[in-house]
């Protein structure tokens, strides 16, 4: 008997039928959407026989395209999760005044912050611009690929393992309950037992080196690849912010490893990093995250810098102003970035000299980034404007953005931190620069890059519409914020007693909703485009009048991006050989020669994210057997040595044909037009 | 700038803007290599900063001195030291095109391995039987994540190095070996450069404490 228990307990672990959340009306009806929603998607992709289609296409695919792709569409899925977690605390918050407790529980609330938090900074915001660089940097070089087609294909499913975890933890046990870093004490076996904290751990652990590997993987791929004559000096600017997100990838998040692995340490082998008692000390957890969660906010930002060069640039039909200061700013805040740590902890206790030291050197960031600001308003002077939906989204950043950093360089002052410190007014300034920096520079850039993915322009109209609603609504929901803050409302809080404050949360609760409204406008907008794809295509390759190498390919690009890898000779590669009577060739083509699909990426991040149950849930005997088993897979896979192959050159030349018809049909109308109007 | 582009399009044959003929580009897997190396360095970094700040943490527990064995260590230290020679023996028979010299070097530097896996699990094991295990004091935590993410790195170097030893013996020394042999002669070497440190900051400094 005793024997047939442990037996289960080494199979299951702590995981019972008590784990399953029957008592909460919001968690059932939720999971009886994502049942029927997600039932019905696996049954529309049966009947339709696509499953085949996917799995060769897409989920074993290499291509730095589809697996671009396939990170912006995990971050939108997750953008849906983490925006409703908004939404329920912006309602929540609305109405848990004075007697009125609201309708979750404190103890659901703060598992929805926390939530909220990892999974906007994690699977949202990560996926969008690492999934950007994936698709467009290789285009922008002139390669066919990355330097390693596989790991980046396991790269993303390593990243859609973790975010499966987070979501995993709504059904089955509980998420954290600690706030998006989860700061131990609170975070440690005593004050947390539970399994939230072990979800949060194992997620990020998986995601992570999804994420580490991603950036060596880009970093490689820039150094090595760039077309003949693409000097560091000639590189796009996007290519350039993503070399340096990268670089901070792999700087930044072997110390978030480390620091899990620590914590993971604490809490399942009593060690005593960050234990109040036997001399742990829980200050070095907070430093060390800190150490990689600062230079994270560069890692989202500065690719959103590089798509604002270069949309500016394009919309502006100019070359962009001071290229050089351009790149200079984005390596002097990728070298600031990890010299400002401290100031997410001033209160700490550091005195006065170390707080001053943190305080000025974050302030000295807001200087290149100036220089940057000033680089784009230059470009614009006396530019021909086109008042296109990703010049809305960029100037919309460019407001956004001084206000959120103004905000940022009073927080740096650290005697107004020690006011401010743990308020909404931090709430407010960092949605601010996230939501104003990444999130718009994420729908400029898919606007701006969606024909050369689709072969279809998005439609303006809903465009413009969710740009309003974002950029309306994103006021509403912070500017209250601002002043909460101010009056001394900290974050975090799941009901308060002082009725003058509703009206606040009144207010952005309005905002949440035009966000909300904004976007559904986008889902529309995709809808709308898609249906009207034959009027809105792209033939040319080249619908914006582009400057850099990716618009000279098709829209959509061949599977091997470049028949001809390009000569580089300028800045503006793409432009220079417009400019110069570029002549695509007709013949002369060559098989070429690329890397094979595989089942190894999925197979390895599946057996992880099995793994990682197996921990939160302390069954050892599955941990044990995934743990071999994703060694043994590890293993089976190194002994593979044959992955690449030849694409026919009768392939390759049916491919180019085509698109030159389609260029022929074109060339006698206004496409010859506008070239000649471009050259003068 | 208007006017330049002007100008050189005057003139349109001046540049050559494809590649006409096969490209081949530079392989990167030792840059990636020594990035993912530099990563792991950092792991490290991270693990020594804690153990600075935890060093003195004895929370009433023993202390360094009292614990550390620096004969024992010594011979440890030597061992790893001597393996990292011999896996240079290793890559230069690999150099002059010699399957069997590689793989008896590697063998050879396999074995250093063990031992010295062997002797640093003897030292965990008797540290836990005299009650000074991690859970004793943050000092001890810091120890044993320290030296055991170390040999951790060489458990798995070893692992590696017998699944090479059966591809090399299935596919002898062709571009995709080598360049296995060159990222896991980088991978060991790191693993010498990182005991030093642990050598020298855990285990001589400790005694001194």
């Amino acid at each position: 008997m005793t024997e047939q228990f442990d037996l289960a307990k080494l199979v299951f672990g702590r995981l019972t039928w008590d784990a399953i959340p029957l008592h909460d009306p919001i968690l059932i009806a939720t999971f009886a959407m994502v049942v029927i929603g997600g039932g019905s998607l696996v049954a529309a992709l049966t009947h339709y026989k696509v499953w085949g289609y996917l799995w060769q296409e897409w989920i074993t695919s290499i291509d730095h395209k589809r697996i671009g792709v396939m990170y912006m569409i995990l971050g939108f899925v997750m953008l849906m999760r983490g925006f409703s977690d908004a939404i329920l605390m912006r309602v929540h918050q609305a109405f848990a005044f004075g007697d009125s407790a609201g309708f979750l529980p404190p103890d659901h609330y703060d598992q929805i912050f926390t939530a909220h938090g990892v999974i906007m900074i994690f699977f949202v915001a990560m996926p969008f611009v690492v999934g950007l660089m994936n698709y467009i940097v290789p285009l922008q070089i002139g390669a066919r690929d990355v330097a390693f087609p596989f790991l980046n294909n396991l790269s993303f499913w390593m990243t859609a393992a973790g975010a499966g975890l987070v979501m995993v933890s709504l059904f089955i046990g509980q998420f954290a309950k600690t706030g998006w870093l989860a700061y131990p004490p609170l975070s440690g076996i005593l004050q947390s037992p539970g399994v939230g904290v072990d979800y949060y751990i194992w997620a990020l652990q998986i995601a992570g080196v999804g994420t580490l590997l991603s950036g060596i993987n880009l970093v490689v791929t820039i150094v090595k690849m760039r077309a003949p004559g693409m000097n560091m000096m000639k590189m796009p600017v996007f290519v350039w912010t993503s070399l340096c997100a990268n670089v901070l990838i792999v700087a930044a998040f072997p110390v978030l490893t480390a620091v899990m692995g620590m914590l993971t340490l604490d809490r399942y082998l009593d060690f005593n990093f960050f234990t109040n008692d036997l001399g742990g000390n829980a200050m070095m957890y907070v430093n060390l995250i800190w150490i990689w969660g600062h230079p994270e906010v560069y890692i989202l930002i500065l690719p959103l810098f590089g798509v604002f060069s270069e949309i500016v640039a394009t919309y502006s039909r100019k070359r962009l102003f001071g290229y050089s200061s351009m790149i200079y700013a984005t390596v002097v805040i990728t070298v600031l970035a990890y010299m400002v740590w401290l100031h997410h902890f001033f209160t700490m206790g550091s005195g006065a000299t170390v707080n001053s030291f943190f305080g000025i050197a974050t302030m000295i960031i807001s200087i290149p980034t100036g220089a940057k600001l000033f680089n784009w308003l230059f470009t614009m002077y006396r530019g021909r404007i086109q008042f296109d939906v990703p010049m809305l989204w960029t100037i919309g950043f460019m407001i956004t953005f001084i206000i959120g950093g103004m905000t940022g360089v009073l927080l740096a002052v650290p005697p107004v931190d020690f006011v401010l410190h743990n308020s909404l007014f931090l709430i407010a300034h960092f949605h601010n620069v996230i939501i104003g920096g990444v999130v718009f520079g994420t729908f400029a850039a898919v606007t701006y890059w969606y024909p050369k993915v689709t072969g279809y322009r998005l439609d303006p109209f809903w465009g413009k519409a969710s740009f309003w609603c974002w950029f309306i609504g994103f006021y509403l929901a912070f500017m209250p914020l601002y002043l909460l803050g101010f009056m001394g409302v900290t974050r975090r809080m799941s009901r308060f007693d002082d009725p003058s404050l509703q009206i606040w949360f009144q207010v952005a609760l309005c905002g949440a909703l035009l966000v909300a409204l904004g976007i559904l406008c986008f889902i529309i907008q995709l809808y709308v485009s898609y249906k009207n794809r034959v009027a809105l295509s792209d033939k040319t390759g080249d619908p914006w009048n582009g400057r850099t190498l990716e618009w000279s390919t098709s829209s959509p690009p061949p599977q091997y991006n470049f028949a001809f890898t390009p000569r580089v000779h300028d800045i503006d590669a793409w432009w220079q050989m417009k400019a110069n009577g570029f002549v695509r060739p007709t013949d002369g083509f060559m098989p070429i020669h690329m890397p094979k699909n595989t089942a190894a990426g999925i197979v390895l991040a599946g057996i992880s994210g099995a793994f990682g149950f197996a921990m939160i849930w302390h069954m050892w005997l599955v941990a044990g057997l995934a743990f071999v088993a994703l060694l043994a897979a590890i293993i089976i896979h190194t002994f593979n040595y044959n992955r690449e192959y030849y694409i026919p050159v009768e392939e390759v030349e049916k491919a180019e044909t085509k698109f030159l018809a389609k260029q022929v049909e074109l060339a006698d109308t206004k496409f010859a037009a506008k070239q000649t109007e471009v050259i003068i | 700038m208007g006017s330049s582009i002007a100008a050189s399009a005057a003139q349109p044959a001046k540049f050559e803007f494809l590649v006409r003929e096969e490209e081949h580009v530079a392989n990167g897997t030792l840059l990636g290599f020594w990035l993912y190396l530099m990563s792991d360095c950092l792991i490290f970094a991270a693990l020594f900063a804690t153990y600075g700040v935890l060093s003195q943490s004895y929370a009433g527990g023993p202390t360094g001195a009292d614990l550390f064995d620096l004969p024992l260590v010594a011979l440890n230290t030597s061992f790893l030291l001597v393996s990292s020679i011999t896996y240079g023996f290793a890559m230069l028979q690999m150099q002059q095109g010699k399957l069997s010299g590689t793989m008896l070097w590697l063998g050879i530097t396999g074995i250093l391995g063990v031992g010295f896996l062997g002797l640093e699990i003897y030292e965990f094991y008797h540290l836990i039987q005299l009650d000074a295990g991690p859970q004793t004091s943050g000092f001890l935590s810091a120890f044993f994540a320290l030296v055991g993410t170390h040999g951790l790195h060489v458990v798995f170097g070893i692992l590696w190095l017998v699944i090479l030893l059966v591809q090399l013996r299935m596919y002898g020394l062709t571009g995709a070996n080598r360049r296995r042999l060159f990222c896991l002669s980088m991978f060991w070497h790191f693993l010498d450069v990182v005991w030093i440190g642990v050598f020298t900051i855990v285990y001589l400094m400790g005694s001194m404490s």
